[in-house]
């Protein structure tokens, strides 16, 4: 069945790559025909919802922490440090989780988009769910999303700075926040705390 | 002649009725809510990014504390992506203690709905009545885990620990004479799965109970039916999942449709609303707690004739047994390796979904081949459903409001995440 769903994708968007593991398809799709694929997909193949959607950082893909800032001393002895190549020709991309009721089909479609512009046409107007998605990627990551009815953070505190789940963004994060008595208010400083890893990243070969 | 003019009000974020931390900006006028513009992320804990940088397993304590009141349901999720990367399945006993723990989360979740929703619509008797009885289930996840709530009790290839053979008993204190002792303490005399047995046959009754209280009783009615309507179509854009798409009419859930763990092999009915009202989502969870009792019931008739294993032997994942060690240097090792750098799963990316009491619960995880993901996203299915609340609070009253954040089964730690 997941075959003849595949030969059916592949007809019909010929140009791009369709991935199929763990028994799961992924599409990559340019930026460019998101909307006429998204719209194809939805009135030809019954793609009726939008399930999920979410923004991807690739910049440290494959990299260990072999030589990390945790310990000066510690991880790197006695083991060669490994990274693993990096398939992802972009540094951002967003992904896109759909469901077909009718047909009982998942697809998952991925969207390349680079460091300098990371922006890509809105899906709202396709599917409603997409509206708090896309605001969710964008907050998280700085995707932008044109076209997009209300493209404001939504997770993140009123007046934050950065986007937290870029893989630069530190996990302490970069200010903290108190209240100060003499000022009466509350205010924002740099992070005092270290950042403290106790597992570091490894990959084997 | 004074100007009339729309109010803008701010409900929240600390309102009895928003369920937690919940801020709404209403745009009303009069007493009609012309926009609703939800403000969320005040129980944002970064959960994706502390995921990041931990080892596999270290990570399973979130997923418990993502929506707070179905603990097990995104365990689940979180471990079936996992199994799913590396290639391995749980004991087929593992699967039946994670499906009876699944339905007794649900009921878990749903008593928590109805009585919560029961309190925000002014029926104060329900919510106690339905503690009255989530007690007792959270005392089967005491059992099991040693924690009421935050459980940690799925692992990949399993669970931690299989049933205990006895049921923690009440002890005697200055208070409790000794016939209010031997009461409390009659249904705990033998072991968990007695315990649960004891409760399924009571709960119908106790179903039957909330039936009498709620169903055909005036005010409720009044306070639900025929509010925040949405038709099937309109549901399925708007990515509703779980009992608030089956309250529009759309007969999905992924137990039925995708069947995972074991619910292939068991018998259940999937309920399924009319007009899509707040008053249908009510009908529709009701049944689901029977459906739910059904599947307890039949989980307990299996797993006491079926002893095995609960967790996988391939210990790269599973930690070897504490007498193995003692003897075995490949035991020890495996031990080491675990307890300090955890396990690596293969490049690539899966998506798994469970049919969590609220919706579709789905772990998105990628891994680059090392032993903590590289990303984790988790989807919530409160996260779109509260994005409707502009379309379904629009055009109602503002005590409407308090009716259908009730009915979309709000719980901010998923939402925020």
């Amino acid at each position: 069945m997941i075959e003849e769903f595949i030969e059916g994708l592949e007809e019909e968007f010929t140009s791009n790559t369709i991935i199929h593991e763990f028994d799961e398809v992924t599409m990559v799709v340019d930026k460019s025909e998101l909307e006429s694929t998204c719209l194809k997909l939805r009135d030809y193949f019954g793609f009726e919802m939008l399930i999920d959607l979410c923004g991807l950082d690739f910049l440290t893909y494959g990299e260990s922490e072999w030589d990390g800032n945790a310990s000066s001393s510690g991880f790197g002895r006695a083991r060669e440090s490994h990274t693993s190549e990096n398939p992802h020709p972009e540094r951002f991309a967003v992904t896109y989780h759909l469901l077909s009721i009718n047909k009982n089909q998942r697809l998952r479609l991925r969207v390349y988009l680079n460091e300098e512009m990371p922006i890509v046409s809105s899906v709202s107007h396709i599917w409603s769910s997409a509206n708090w998605y896309e605001r969710e990627a964008f907050d998280l990551f700085g995707i932008l999303f044109e076209n997009h009815p209300d493209l404001r953070r939504i997770l993140t505190d009123y007046g934050f700075v950065g986007h937290p789940l870029r893989k630069d963004f530190p996990m302490i994060g970069e200010v903290e926040m108190r209240y100060d008595e003499k000022l009466g208010r509350v205010i924002y400083e740099p992070v005092s705390i270290e950042p403290n890893i106790n597992v570091p990243r490894i990959i084997r070969k | 002649m004074a100007e009339i003019r729309n109010y803008t009000l701010n409900f929240g974020p600390q309102h009895p009725a928003a369920h937690g931390v919940l801020r709404l900006i209403l745009e009303i006028d009069g007493e009609v809510v012309e926009r609703a513009d939800p403000h969320i992320g005040l129980l944002h804990r970064g959960t994706e990014k502390l995921a990041e940088s931990k080892p596999y397993n270290q990570s399973i304590g979130y997923m418990d504390r993502l929506d707070y009141v179905s603990m097990m349901c995104n365990e689940h999720a979180y471990v079936m992506a996992i199994e799913k990367m590396l290639g391995i399945d749980a004991p087929i006993r593992a699967k039946y203690i994670r499906v009876m723990f699944d339905e007794i989360t649900r009921l878990l979740n749903h008593l928590m709905w109805l009585g919560t929703h029961g309190l925000d619509v002014g029926a104060m008797s329900i919510f106690l009545y339905c503690f009255r009885e989530r007690e007792k289930l959270i005392d089967a996840y005491e059992a099991v885990s040693g924690s009421r709530m935050h459980a940690t009790y799925y692992r990949p290839g399993g669970v931690y620990r299989d049933l205990p053979e006895a049921m923690p008993q009440y002890l005697k204190n200055d208070i409790r004479t000794d016939s209010e002792l031997t009461e409390m303490n009659k249904n705990r005399q033998g072991s968990l799965l007695d315990f649960i047995e004891d409760f399924a046959n009571q709960f119908p009754a106790s179903i039957d109970q909330y039936d009498k209280l709620l169903t055909e009783n005036r005010i409720w009615k009044q306070r639900l039916v025929n509010i925040g309507v949405v038709s099937a179509k309109r549901a399925k854009q708007l990515g509703f999942t779980g009992p608030m798409l089956r309250g529009s009419g759309v007969a999905w859930d992924l137990r039925k449709n995708q069947p995972y763990s074991v619910y292939d092999e068991l018998e259940f009915d999937i309920p399924v609303g009319v007009t899509g009202d707040c008053y249908d989502r009510y009908l529709v969870r009701m049944e689901e707690m029977r459906q739910s009792n059904k599947i307890i019931q039949q989980c307990v008739a299996w797993l006491k004739n079926n002893p095995g294993p609960v967790m996988s032997d391939d210990h790269k994942v599973s930690p070897p047994k504490r007498t193995d060690m003692k003897g075995d240097m490949e035991s020890l090792i495996h031990h080491f390796k675990l307890f300090t750098e955890g396990y690596s799963l293969p490049k690539g990316e899966v998506y798994s979904a469970v049919e969590h009491p609220k919706g579709e619960f789905g772990v998105y995880l990628m891994s680059d081949g090392a032993n903590k993901p590289y990303r984790i996203h988790m989807r919530a299915p409160g996260f779109a459903h509260l994005a409707s609340m502009d379309e379904m609070a629009r055009g109602h009253m503002l005590s409407d409001v308090v009716s259908i954040i009730g009915t979309q089964d709000i719980v901010f730690g998923e939402i925020d995440r």
